[in-house]
């Protein structure tokens, strides 16, 4: 893979740090490990001799004890005889002065005491071919009893010690190798965990030069880096969401602010043209004015829908009273529906909590019956919130013109407004506020037929949010109204 | 009435200037918060009129100070910044009323008309009278004269709220704001109907009205002359 460095790269990660240090704990174990083994190895092999010679001269001391110090002078005449082999045990019987008796060593050894009664101390070795070597023996020594004679009886141990380096040469190769393997490893799992963050910042790279459409590959495996991957990847949609969606908000903004804009632009130009005339200059600024006013409103309307959107007030978010919050807007509504001769009938659950924000709730309500009453030249609207299960299910539904299934789903977007309905005020936000409120507090709202099949279908909109379980009803967001004012 | 208008925009403190003086206002002009902070607690003023995004010193901070150098002054925050958290942020640091830019000059000059009025209101009242109109806030009843009016909760609020600003203009944003509790604006002009409806009740049938539609700025409730 293209690296640059990849060798300081290596050594700069976390990850080789951490299999650096793991490696250091391993191989401090595996010393540890191998060490007792070898004490433990050497130590049985010293033993099993010790208990040999143990065993020897406690036979040689029965002898003696039966058969004198002839018969025992006999037996180690015979035992040593002849040629003496490498791992011929050593005899050796002396005076009260260490002057030999019999025995296959000319001397009374000189050596160091190891503890009372052994020795150990060199010995030489004659090879077939004629050559002498110097070996390790050791030996346990007896003071006979009766005759102040000195009896001894040794092993040459060259043997053992040979055995012994054995064993610590392979541990030592032992070792080698494990730290070897052991770094080999490292470098391994290192390199295999660089080149997946290097996948992520390959991918997080072309995304900052402009290719939203990157994702991180996932390998399937569900380990923490695809769990991470998976994370980023979910992030980098709900981003792209957004910049569509805002990019969708700027066009429409351009489009729709700008038409007003213009067109107010056109009548003070128009008005400068003509004949200065006060009246007439006074009309215009009203006319102004009020248009202004209306751009204000939109533009209102869109903050609050992307303030909405963008769920930056989700932790001013407070369990409240839904079904209070419908009564009050209905009760706002009912002198406007009075007037325009319609019947508005609330039929509202006790009790209703959900999590959400009331301002924007209270608006998102508003606006529904607001629509209702505007587009219903005769007959009901109604306002039902009901509890279904764990959702509460806010209904208005209207005697009025409806909406064919077709556009059900667009009059959610910005400044869409029906044919027939640009002639009434309103502004084409009113239920892309309902929509963003619906889904800033875990809700969806949806269209249908009020009465399906009739000439004059009706239109009935469900805001659907998810009720919270009755806990303390904490105190409202804002202060109360102060009248005192 | 003397006013400090704490704005660092010339242009805006320009038009307040020249709008509060045409209407009878004697009007004092700070650029920055330090110095409005300076002005404010030396000169004698009725009223406070801060932006909210000043240099040198932001305006919560100034009246946070304010406070603090038990300055008592009734302010309105001027504010870009219109969402609910920021009013309640606002008027949590000592404001007294909140005003989201732009707004309409005939909105302004009706709060910060009622602002005044009501350091000198008596704190506790329990008894309203406008002419022969009558409200009883103990009792929670109205009475025109010697008849008796029956008014439904909301309208008795609405109706409490017009007569405490008696003689002043309230605009339809302020009832919204104080009666309901909205700070939005619906589509369909629902206050008109409200005060139509309240009119019928309290007007209908007497030789003089007491609530008059204001054009171009609100209601107002006031007597005879």
């Amino acid at each position: 893979m293209p690296m640059q460095r990849p060798l300081v790269r290596l050594l700069r990660t976390n990850a080789f740090r951490l299999a650096a240090l793991y490696l250091a704990l391993f191989a401090t174990s595996v010393l540890a490990l191998l060490a007792f083994i070898y004490f433990s190895t050497a130590d049985f092999v010293e033993r099993q001799t010790e208990a040999t010679l143990d065993a020897e001269i406690t036979g040689l001391r029965e002898q003696y004890q039966q058969r004198g110090i002839d018969g025992l002078r006999k037996i180690i005449i015979e035992r040593s005889v002849g040629e003496r082999r490498t791992d011929a045990p050593l005899y050796l019987l002396a005076d009260g002065n260490y002057q030999p008796i019999v025995g296959n060593l000319t001397l009374w050894p000189v050596g160091k005491p190891l503890k009372p009664g052994w020795i150990s101390f060199p010995v030489e070795v004659r090879h077939r071919n004629g050559a002498t070597e110097l070996h390790q023996a050791l030996a346990e020594t007896i003071e006979l009893p009766d005759d102040g004679d000195h009896l001894l009886v040794g092993r040459d141990t060259s043997d053992a010690n040979i055995f012994r380096t054995r064993i610590l040469e392979t541990l030592a190769w032992a070792t080698v190798l494990t730290l070897m393997l052991g770094v080999l490893g490292g470098l391994f799992l290192t390199r295999n965990m660089l080149r997946r963050v290097d996948v992520v910042n390959r991918t997080s790279e072309r995304i900052i030069h402009g290719d939203m459409s990157q994702r991180v590959p996932l390998t399937g495996s569900g380990d923490e880096f695809d769990q991470l991957a998976t994370n980023l990847n979910a992030m980098l949609d709900q981003i792209e969401r957004l910049m569509a969606g805002m990019r969708q908000v700027t066009d429409n903004i351009a489009h729709d602010l700008r038409t007003p804009l213009a067109r107010l632009r056109a009548r003070l130009e128009v008005t400068l043209l003509e004949k200065p005339d006060a009246q007439r200059y006074g009309e215009a600024l009203r006319q102004t004015i009020a248009e202004a006013d209306t751009l204000l409103g939109t533009f209102n309307a869109l903050l609050s829908i992307a303030e909405a959107e963008a769920g930056s007030r989700r932790e001013a978010l407070a369990v409240v009273r839904l079904d209070e919050i419908a009564r009050s807007v209905s009760e706002l509504y009912e002198p406007v529906a009075d007037e325009k001769g319609l019947t508005l009938a609330a039929i509202i659950d006790d009790g209703l909590l959900v999590r959400g924000d009331r301002h924007l709730l209270s608006q998102a309500i508003a606006n529904l019956l607001d629509n209702a009453l505007k587009y219903t030249p005769s007959g009901s609207v109604s306002l039902t919130v009901r509890a279904e299960g764990e959702w509460a299910r806010v209904a208005v539904a209207d005697t009025g013109p409806g909406v064919p299934p077709e556009q059900r789903e667009t009059v959610f977007d910005r400044f869409v407004r029906l044919e027939g309905s640009r002639s009434t005020p309103g502004n084409g936000l009113g239920l892309s506020l309902v929509r963003a409120v619906a889904r800033m507090q875990g809700g969806s709202v949806r269209l249908e037929a009020n009465r399906p099949g009739t000439e004059n279908p009706g239109l009935r909109v469900i805001l659907t949010l998810p009720l919270t379980a009755p806990v303390a009803v904490p105190p409202a967001l804002a202060p109360e109204p102060a009248l005192g004012m | 009435m003397k006013i400090l208008v704490i704005e660092d925009d010339r242009e805006a403190a320009a038009y307040l200037v020249k709008g509060l003086g045409e209407s009878g206002y004697v009007v004092d002009h700070a650029p920055d918060g330090r110095e409005g902070l300076f002005l404010a607690t030396s000169g004698s003023y009725d009223g406070l009129i801060v932006d909210r995004m000043l240099p040198g010193m932001d305006g919560l901070s100034v009246i946070g100070a304010l406070r603090a150098a038990d300055v008592h002054t009734p302010v309105l925050i001027l504010s870009a910044l219109g969402a609910v958290d920021d009013r309640v942020k606002g008027l949590r640091a000592g404001g007294d009323d909140y005003l989201v830019k732009p707004f309409a000059f005939s909105e302004l000059l009706a709060r910060l008309e009622a602002l005044l009025r009501r350091g000198a209101a008596p704190a506790v009242q329990t008894r309203l009278r406008v002419d022969d109109l009558e409200m009883d806030l103990l009792a929670r009843t109205v009475k025109r004269g010697t008849q008796v009016i029956e008014l439904l909760p909301r309208e008795f609020r609405l109706l409490e709220y017009l007569m405490r600003h008696a003689g002043q203009v309230v605009t339809r944003t302020m009832l919204l704001e104080r009666v309901w509790d909205y700070h939005f604006d619906p589509q369909t002009n629902v206050i008109d109907v409200h005060i139509s409806r309240l009119r019928q009740k309290i007007d209908k049938g007497y030789p003089h009205a007491l609530l008059h539609t204001v054009r171009g700025a609100g209601y107002s409730v006031r007597g005879r002359e």
